[in-house]
């Protein structure tokens, strides 16, 4: 019993990152029709910025987080703003094609700047708690505490605001939200910058949990929580939240109970199968094709 | 010329092109305050193209002024700020917003929030439907209801013009008559209104003035009742 409580708590740590991750690409995905492939590694740059600032700035764990989210959302707007904007009107696969560029470009150039792993600095206390047979560490407590409350933020935000108002109206017909007279391209900014913030909080978290961090390091995370938010429904927020925990649990469970090197391999089964008969994913609505 | 002489909307020389396909061959119209203006024609006569210049969403050739301000270059959200609310082809509601949420985006470049929530008061009092229905989401509602919704939202942009773009499409004939009734009522407090439709019949007996659009070109103008009574005009969409 205490081994599945404790398998739990893992598995609702690495669901909190995917998650995190996941709705950076059903954002993006929502508005634009289009799978930010560049999102896992943004991700990795996040992990990157907690060494930089962390190591160099010597800042604490918050305002290392904080600088680390501003910066990867600023990057993540500028992204889009040279990369994707001009081919708004182009075939989605061109911009496909242009974000898996983007990824494998950020990771060249990190890889320029690092060519060797790095270690990040433990910027958390090692503090544990022993309840029952359960133990739980200081960084686990915050990683889902943190990873829910941002999940719970977004939540309002899309649900509450004008502006996730004017998200959603995006992600229902681009054409006619100009006619309401919302400025078009900024909402698309600040859907970049939402997005791509919480990958790189995930990254940071990532990266205190698992503390070798190299550039590749976004490249399977980033394909992972991709799959979680198609498992999700691709396109819904709350989809994105749940498919990362099911993968996080999934993917726990199968270590739990077989040899490692399975993980994968039934993970990935078990989702397939979900999707022959969730198609359009667990929250996902198939939508009528305009004319 | 005193202030007063200038149109409110001045069209001059319009060219809309798709590729090698001209839409709209150098129109030229104008609409003064308080005027209902029609354009109709048939399918593919240029109608929604001209909206769609006017509202900024396509480039164009061609000069398009509002209250003498030249609107090139101008963004389509700056335009509905400047107070052109349009009612969009084939209405364009956000169907997974409630009916509210739809109201309320539309309110996005207006900066006096008092008079915003005496606006929601005018529309529920327009079309007391959509106040039953606040909290519904729009996709759910029937033609009709999203028709006034369309319309509800313009209204709460708060345009000193407002553009329809046929508005009577797919609707049973007694809503036509209700959004028409509503249209003149908007247009009586105040309201100028450029109104794109392929029913010539109702158009012409609300309009003060309108254009025949055929293939991208003006073939005819005149008031209402000009055209309404104008042989040409019976026999290609009166139906002689």
């Amino acid at each position: 019993m205490d081994y599945i409580l404790q398998q739990s708590l893992n598995a609702l740590q690495l669901g909190s990152i995917y998650a995190l991750i996941a709705l950076g690409y059903t954002m993006v995905y929502g508005i634009l029709t289009m799978i930010n492939f560049a999102h896992g590694d943004l991700f990795m740059v996040g992990a990157f910025f907690c060494f930089i600032v962390a190591t160099f700035l010597k800042l604490s764990f918050i305002p290392t987080l904080l600088i680390s989210m501003i910066g990867v959302a600023l990057l993540g707007v500028a992204i889009e703003r040279v990369a994707y904007r001009p081919l708004r009107q182009a075939p989605r696969v061109s911009a496909v094609i242009t974000a898996l560029g983007v990824g494998i470009l950020l990771e060249s150039v990190m890889l320029v700047i690092f060519p060797y792993p790095q270690s990040v600095p433990t910027l958390l206390p090692n503090i544990t708690w022993t309840i029952g047979g359960v133990t739980i560490s200081l960084l686990q407590v915050i990683i889902i505490c943190l990873s829910i409350g941002l999940m719970l933020l977004l939540d309002f935000i899309v649900r509450r605001t004008m502006v996730g108002m004017a998200m959603r109206a995006i992600s229902w017909d681009k054409v006619i939200v100009p006619l309401m007279g919302v400025p078009l391209n900024l909402i698309i900014s600040v859907t970049f910058a939402l997005g791509t913030s919480l990958g790189a909080a995930a990254g940071v978290m990532y990266s205190q949990a698992f503390p070798v961090i190299d550039p590749y390091m976004g490249v399977l995370i980033g394909w992972k929580a991709f799959i979680s938010a198609v498992v999700g429904g691709i396109g819904n927020i709350r989809g994105a939240m749940i498919g990362g925990f099911i993968l996080g649990a999934v993917e726990i469970m199968v270590v739990a109970f077989f040899p490692s090197t399975y993980r994968d391999f039934v993970a990935f089964t078990l989702l397939l199968v979900l999707l022959i008969f969730r198609p359009y994913g667990i929250l996902g609505q198939p939508r009528p094709q305009k004319v | 010329m005193s202030e007063n002489n200038h149109p409110l909307l001045l069209v001059e020389n319009l060219v809309i092109s798709y590729g090698n396909i001209q839409a709209v061959r150098g129109i030229s119209f104008e609409v003064r305050e308080g005027e209902i203006v029609t354009l109709i024609g048939s399918n593919g006569a240029g109608k929604s193209s001209t909206l769609r210049g006017i509202s900024g969403l396509i480039p164009y050739k061609g000069s398009i002024s509002y209250r003498g301000r030249d609107l090139r270059g101008v963004d389509a959200a700056k335009i509905v700020g400047l107070g052109i609310a349009q009612v969009p082809e084939g209405r364009g509601i956000f169907g997974s917003l409630t009916v509210f949420e739809n109201l309320k985006l539309a309110t996005w470049q207006r900066k006096d929030k008092p008079e915003v929530n005496r606006d929601y008061e005018r529309v529920f009092s327009i079309f007391p439907r959509l106040k039953e229905r606040l909290n519904q989401l729009s996709g759910t509602l029937s033609g009709g209801e999203q028709q006034m919704l369309a319309v509800g939202r313009a209204l709460m942009s708060r345009g000193q013009m407002m553009l329809l773009d046929e508005p009577s499409m797919g609707l049973a004939p007694v809503l036509v008559r209700e959004i028409f009734r509503v249209l003149q009522e908007i247009n009586q407090s105040g309201t100028t209104v450029l109104l794109v439709e392929q029913n010539a019949n109702m158009a012409l007996r609300v309009a003060s003035r309108g254009y025949v659009l055929e293939t991208g070109a003006i073939t005819l103008s005149g008031t209402g009742s000009e055209l309404l009574g104008n042989p040409q005009v019976m026999e290609a969409y009166l139906g002689g």
